[in-house]
């Protein structure tokens, strides 16, 4: 494998071509994207491209997984910390089946991913040979692009354009699946040029002076403006223009679990979450305001329960990149598209600054109510079983919220994305679209690869640890430092909840019986305690955080506690239950 | 055409237009966009348009606008697509085509048939001694009539096209397309050239 010595070749537009195979231009296409760690799982119809990284292993950092749901959630987690694109190899057939979940949640929450599939020889497609599935055709709702390469002289454009295509305008994940025989194929290798334009492709709408001075014209009249921030901060890297526009305006904001992160969760104008298992305030008001600023977001059900009821008094301005989000669900009065990077700061220069003191006292009203019924008793209780709230509450006074928290996704998810404290932005890692338990210990794992330098937390519920527990492997084999926090409380926490509510307690398969977590952590190398109570709670998470290498802690909290506040399924914003 | 009377209340048909890119599997994703949301798609046609490698999709769905717009953008998101429009049957020229296969014997006995067919517009396509096939083009209920009347004499076989429509606003996308075409020619299509050599090429 000489090619992959040759320095040169990384580099664009060679003037001479250089035989190479397949594989092998894929991988140099990868160099050339800034690719640093791979996660993958092999088999035989993508063995060229392993074979290939033999000989790529000290440019190329490939980790490999126990399950390709694992691969491409540790894709995402990585994708979600490091602002870059997150890339995955799996086989053919049953591996890129197991990626489908990933796509989805990744589709659906905007993570940018080029996902590698191998495929059978191109002949023998569609004859139903051994591991042949019909990989584009099931991926294609889950995808933004995808591609089958039958041809290695294929190769270079179409990963130009896949990463080209995930990382731009609304992200999303890209799945290129590559035939056997493209994999193995020698042909004329001309260097690798990255894609900056597709002929039918425009990322981002072109923004239109027009909508930002009427949008602003309206933020000035109003008297009771109320900000929405989702994602898209994030994604467009627009945290500081989003702040600047923030503090001159002056307006109350709240975000959804995705945006979670882009200003800091004690910055005096955030006022908490949007949503089903929201903030008191923020959804009350969200029925009072009079003008609705959102921003990167898209008004998912969760945040919005009944739409007939929501914010109708307000007149809505929505930035977004994508335009089909806009009049998706709510009727906007004025629509500013674009990447908010460009226009948060055109809107910032056309608004008046302004104190809405009265306002946003309001808002804290409602957090002193909440306080009150909800909040000081869960994450402060002095006496019974120790809460999920109070085990947040002691991580953030020690991690001071500069830890990443991912979470899984059930109850543990809200009271993680409720009340973890975060002091930088891209903190949050969670399944927010797709809620696919599972989440949480792959992402953990891809989250550290995407940013070495911090400690990363994953929150898991008994339940979902139990559905990808196998990546405990990976963190073994792999060494990646991640700290496992289970909240631990015997039940399928969240569908109890709901059983309770609405179900008359009907509790239909909810009841959960684990194994030792921290026997099997040891089985696996790796460290770990179980506490019961409370006064063991504090030493345990400063010793899991002291702890060299991965860690796990288990933690027995109150078996039937549930999640408030609450906007019931078909609810208004503003029917938000305290009890 | 259809019938405004025994549509849904604010449904009407809408002919959808996109330009896209000639791509495999675009179809599909195109497809998805209508059957996820449990939309029926009444014609579908797909052809080259007056550009090089740019296709054109003429879609007719019975819905709200409102519910056409989110779909017009839906799609216009896809990657390969250039352009969506959309335009309520008044606003375009449309037509279908159907062909019709009758015994031949009955067109030579019976005259009638061929003033019938003179009326609607029909003309013979094929003349054999066993049967003859005929062609109309026109809307719906125009194509429909003659299957009424060929139907007595016998009728074989008959198939209609899905629709086609242009747009009646002058400015077209003709002139944007070529604009596109001049500044970004479309790529040569790599051919796999192992594809039809079976297993002579690969074993491992
Ligand atoms: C893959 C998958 N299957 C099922 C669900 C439905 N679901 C949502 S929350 C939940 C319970 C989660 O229980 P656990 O992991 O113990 O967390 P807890 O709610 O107790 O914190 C379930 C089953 C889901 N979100 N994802």
């Amino acid at each position: 494998m000489e090619v992959a010595q040759q320095e040169v070749l990384t580099a664009p537009e060679q003037q001479t071509a250089v035989e190479l195979s397949g594989s092998a231009a894929l991988l140099e296409a990868l160099i050339v994207e800034g690719v640093d760690t791979i996660f993958g799982y092999p088999g035989g119809a993508i063995m060229p491209i392993y074979d290939a990284l033999y000989d790529y292993k000290e440019k190329l950092n490939h980790i490999l997984v126990r399950h390709e749901q694992g691969g491409i959630h540790a894709g995402q987690g990585y994708a979600r910390t490091s602002g870059k694109v997150g890339v995955v190899f799996a086989t053919s057939g049953p591996g890129a089946t197991n990626l489908v979940t990933g796509l989805a949640d990744a589709q659906i929450d905007s993570t940018p991913l080029v996902c590698i599939t191998g495929q059978v020889f191109a002949h023998l497609l569609g004859t139903d040979a051994f591991q042949e599935t019909d990989v584009i055709n099931i991926t294609t709702p889950v995808t933004k692009w995808n591609y089958q390469v039958t041809d290695a002289n294929e190769i270079p454009e179409a990963i130009a354009k896949a990463f080209y295509i995930a990382r731009t305008g609304r992200p999303g994940p890209v799945l290129i699946d590559i035939t056997k025989n493209a994999q193995i194929q020698k042909f004329q290798f001309k260097g690798y040029t990255p894609c900056n334009h597709i002929r039918s492709y425009r990322p981002k709408p072109i923004v239109r002076h027009k909508y930002i001075e009427q949008a602003a014209q309206v933020i000035n009249e109003a008297k009771k403006p109320f900000i929405l921030w989702g994602q898209g901060v994030l994604l467009g890297n627009a945290e500081q223009e989003f702040k600047a526009f923030v503090e001159k305006s002056g307006i109350p904001a709240a975000w959804t679990i995705m945006g979670v992160g882009a200003i800091p969760t004690d910055h005096p104008q955030n006022v908490g979450m949007l949503g089903m298992h929201g903030n008191y305030g923020p959804n009350v008001l969200t029925n009072e305001c009079d003008v609705l600023i959102a921003i990167g977001m898209r008004f998912d059900d969760r945040v919005t329960g009944r739409l007939d009821k929501y914010a109708k008094q307000a007149k809505v301005i929505h930035l977004d990149i994508d335009p089909a989000e806009i009049d998706k669900n709510v009727q906007t009065h004025v629509a500013v598209w674009g990447d908010c990077k460009e226009t948060l700061p055109l809107l910032t220069k056309h608004i008046e600054a302004k104190q809405h003191t009265e306002w946003l006292a309001k808002f804290n009203d409602f957090t002193r109510k909440e306080n009150e019924a909800v909040i000081d008793e869960e994450l402060h209780p002095k006496v019974g079983e120790m809460t999920m709230g109070e085990v947040i509450e002691q991580l953030n006074q020690l991690t001071g919220g500069d830890a990443v928290i991912v979470t899984d996704v059930g109850q543990h998810q809200m009271v993680g994305c409720r009340y973890a404290k975060f002091n930088q932005t891209r903190s949050n890692v969670t399944s927010g679209g797709l809620g696919t338990m599972g989440f949480a210990l792959p992402a953990a794992i891809g989250a550290k690869f995407g940013a070495q330098d911090r400690t990363v937390v994953a929150v898991i519920g008994d339940g979902g640890f139990q559905m990808t527990l196998q990546e405990l492997g990976t963190i073994m084999q792999s060494g990646v430092d991640v700290k496992i926090l289970i909240l631990n409380n015997r039940f399928l926490g969240m569908v109890r909840q709901w059983q309770e509510l609405f179900n008359e307690r009907r509790y239909s398969f909810v009841d959960i019986q684990s194994p030792d977590f921290v026997q099997v952590a040891k089985g696996y190398g790796i460290a770990g305690q179980c506490i019961k109570e409370r006064e063991a709670l504090q030493p345990a998470l400063q010793e899991m955080l002291n702890h060299k290498g991965s860690y796990l802690l288990e933690v027995f909290v109150t078996k039937e506690n549930n999640v408030f506040p609450m906007v019931p399924q078909g609810c208004s914003v503003s029917e938000i239950r305290l009890k | 055409m259809s019938n405004a009377n025994t549509l849904p209340e604010g449904k009407q048909e809408f002919n959808i237009t996109v330009y896209t890119e000639n791509q495999i599997g675009l179809l599909n994703r195109i497809a998805i966009i209508f059957t996820r949301r449990k939309i029926n798609i009444d014609s579908l046609n797909t052809s080259p348009s007056e550009i090089d490698s740019i296709h054109r999709f003429n879609i007719v769905i019975t819905e709200t606008e409102d519910v056409v717009r989110k779909l017009a953008r839906q799609i216009e998101k896809q990657v390969e697509v250039l352009k969506v429009y959309y335009h309520t049957n008044a606003d375009v020229i449309w037509q279908e085509m159907a062909l019709y296969k009758v015994p031949a014997d009955v067109i030579a006995e019976k005259v009638a048939v061929e003033r019938l067919l003179r009326e609607n517009g029909a003309r013979a396509v094929v003349i054999r001694k066993d049967y003859v096939v005929f062609e109309t083009t026109g809307h719906r209920e125009e194509t429909d009539n003659l299957i009424k009347v060929l139907q007595p004499f016998g009728l074989i076989e008959f198939v209609r096209t899905a629709r086609i429509a242009i747009i009646k606003d002058s400015e077209g996308f003709n002139r944007k397309l070529r604009e596109f075409e001049r500044r970004e020619p479309g790529e040569d299509v790599i051919e796999n050239e192992y594809l039809n050599q079976g297993d002579k090429v690969f074993t491992m």
